[in-house]
């Protein structure tokens, strides 16, 4: 084998003339401004006039001194707490009724996963603002099926937030390919062995199906939870840019956005952007450290 | 709600007859098959608006438009400050540049992870996977001032150049986890005959990893596709827009008398996604199950 080899020099010149796009990516565009953003987030810096130093400023700012920032914390948190769990509690629901030997599997499975391909998309989300505004859809079907006269579900800082929870739970269908890929992978003989044991299907489901999905629902459960906190376009084309009505689906990365590059406060924009990471990246370790407690890994016996 | 099915359908696993068996596999499809149209009925609503007069969309809830209102695509396509097919120009010619771009470099970069020795090959390997987890907007501004330094702001460079240079790392991961996948004998037989890293490279690894290829061309294609936030902050000229800031917009010129032009347009924008999809169902489904890329 070539790794008991000794390294020779042409062997690491070549290895780096392969490495070289991702090493020049990661040092330019990836630590780089990572570092770069560190230190502007001690700064003031409008783009145009050189960057001025202001300590902790930007981050005092952000603990207390600016309520649209703590109002975007609580929009984005709130949608994270409420879109991750519909969006995986529907992806596993479905997935458990595909994984039943059902002809057509692979329609439905691509009938599920298509708005999940196209929801993040600029035109999904106009559509959806259509569907949920005052005289859409949804509100003809309720006047004339039940005679609510529903309110504007887009226009109203109660339910804003809501259309927005509903059009990532619509996009169930990824982390439902995921769950299928892993039910597939748990061996019939578990179930026969259970069975013997004189497990009935409701045990089954809750001794074997669901132990050994463990690590899947960890696993879908950190990505989702990583990427909603990332949200962006849909809250931008709902509230047209603004995070409106009154702020109501004013997403973190929105906020962020309308600092950067609308109000060019690069400086406290980067503050916001570093705190994202270590909100992602606390969230993150709390899931590694909860996963012991009840992630089950095939190999532990 | 299975848990309960299961209760009702199958007292003792012993007991399940043919017969109640078949039964709950007609309700589970007939239930799916109700589930799915509710998940499709979005879509549907948005084709059906988008041939019906302006004035009536809201009004007129019927499936099946009175008379097809083609007038909408035309008006749609004439766009505002510009027409679609500039928008759509360019946003071909990004996404395009984006396939080869992340094709390219991350097959390069998953070769020399799965294959190849160098110095400090562990911790490498681990900074690169740690970038997959990172959020996008950590390196958001400095980017911008770099890009703008450049004089690169209003092109597409600063949107293609990264794909060129790999930072798209879960595709590496994709690629690498492929090419392990491949029997190291096929490299060590082509050494003996005296080929080295860069030609079994191209010779042997390029072309067995073309499913993986395929798998980065099609996310690759999709993703910048429908990327809304990156031209938004790059591209500031009309002519420059791409698809989605095109109907942007139209969305925020909107008067009652454009919402069917609107729709119009914002359906033609997912005909590509549409069409992608199709041919490479399979392929997206085997690529997200596998790897745990997001959809």
């Amino acid at each position: 084998m070539s790794e008991t080899k000794n390294l020779s020099k042409k062997q690491n010149a070549v290895a780096f003339l392969f490495l070289s796009p991702w090493l020049l990516g990661f040092l330019l565009l990836t630590l780089g401004p990572l570092l770069g953003s560190m230190y502007l987030s001690f700064t003031e810096y409008d783009l145009f006039t050189p960057p001025e130093w202001a300590g902790t400023a930007n981050y005092e700012k952000l603990l207390g001194g600016d309520p649209r920032y703590i109002q975007s914390l609580k929009v984005t948190f709130g949608y994270v707490f409420l879109s991750v769990p519909l969006k995986l509690g529907f992806a596993l629901f479905i997935a458990l009724i595909l994984n039943r030997g059902l002809r057509g599997l692979g329609i439905y499975r691509s009938v599920f996963y298509l708005p999940s391909l196209l929801g993040g998309s600029v035109a999904v989300a106009i559509m959806w603002r259509q569907i949920f505004s005052y005289d859409g859809i949804i509100n003809h079907f309720l006047w004339n099926w039940f005679g609510y006269d529903a309110p504007s579900w887009i226009t109203n800082p109660d339910y804003a937030l809501g259309t927005l929870v509903l059009l990532a739970a619509w996009q169930f269908g990824a982390p439902m390919v995921i769950f299928l890929a892993g039910l597939k992978q748990i061996p019939q003989d578990m179930y026969d062995a259970a069975a013997i044991d004189g497990a009935r299907p409701v045990q089954q489901f809750f001794y074997v199906t669901i132990p050994l999905l463990t690590p899947i629902i960890f696993f879908n459960f950190v990505m989702q939870t990583i990427g909603s906190f990332q949200a962006f376009t849909p809250s931008y084309i709902i509230s047209d840019g603004t995070g409106g009505p009154a702020d109501s689906t004013l997403f973190y990365t929105l906020y962020l956005y309308e600092q950067a590059f609308t109000d060019f406060e690069m400086g406290y924009a980067s503050a916001i952007a570093w705190v994202l990471v270590a909100i992602i990246g606390i969230a993150t370790t709390i899931s590694f450290l909860s996963a012991k407690y009840w992630v089950h890994y095939g190999d532990e016996g | 709600m299975t848990i309960a099915e299961t209760r009702d359908v199958a007292p003792d696993i012993n007991q399940i007859t043919a017969k109640s068996k078949a039964r709950s596999k007609l309700m589970m499809h007939g239930f799916l098959i109700l589930f799915g149209l509710f998940m499709l009925y979005p879509l549907v609503w948005l084709a059906v608006s988008s041939l019906k007069p302006s004035n009536t969309i809201f009004s007129d809830t019927s499936i099946i438009p009175r008379h097809f209102e083609w007038e909408n695509y035309v008006n749609g396509w004439k766009g505002v400050a510009a027409p679609f097919n500039v928008f759509f120009t360019n946003s071909f010619v990004i996404a395009t540049l984006a396939v080869i771009g992340n094709v390219l470099s991350c097959s390069f970069v998953a070769y020399a992870f799965a294959r190849l020795d160098f110095s400090f090959k562990k911790p490498l390997f681990a900074l690169m996977l740690m970038t997959i987890m990172l959020p996008v907007h950590a390196s958001l501004i400095p980017q911008y001032i770099l890009f703008n330094y450049f004089g690169w702001v209003n092109t597409i460079l600063p949107i293609v150049t990264p794909k060129f240079l790999a930072v798209e790392a879960f595709f590496i991961f994709l690629m690498v986890q492929f090419i392990r996948g491949i029997p190291r004998e096929l490299d060590e037989a082509a050494m003996i005959d005296g080929a080295g890293p860069i030609r079994i490279y191209f010779s042997i690894i390029l072309p067995l990893l073309t499913p993986a290829l395929v798998t980065t061309a099609v996310f690759s294609f999709l993703w910048t596709y429908e990327d809304f936030l990156t031209p938004l902050i790059y591209l500031t000229s009309i002519e420059n827009y791409t698809v989605p800031q095109g109907l942007r917009l139209l969305q925020a010129s909107r008067g009652a008398s454009t919402w069917g032009a609107m729709l119009a347009m914002s359906l033609l924008s997912l005909v590509p996604m549409f069409i992608v999809f199709f041919i490479f169902q399979r392929k997206l489904i085997d690529g997200i199950a596998t790897t745990g890329l997001k959809g």
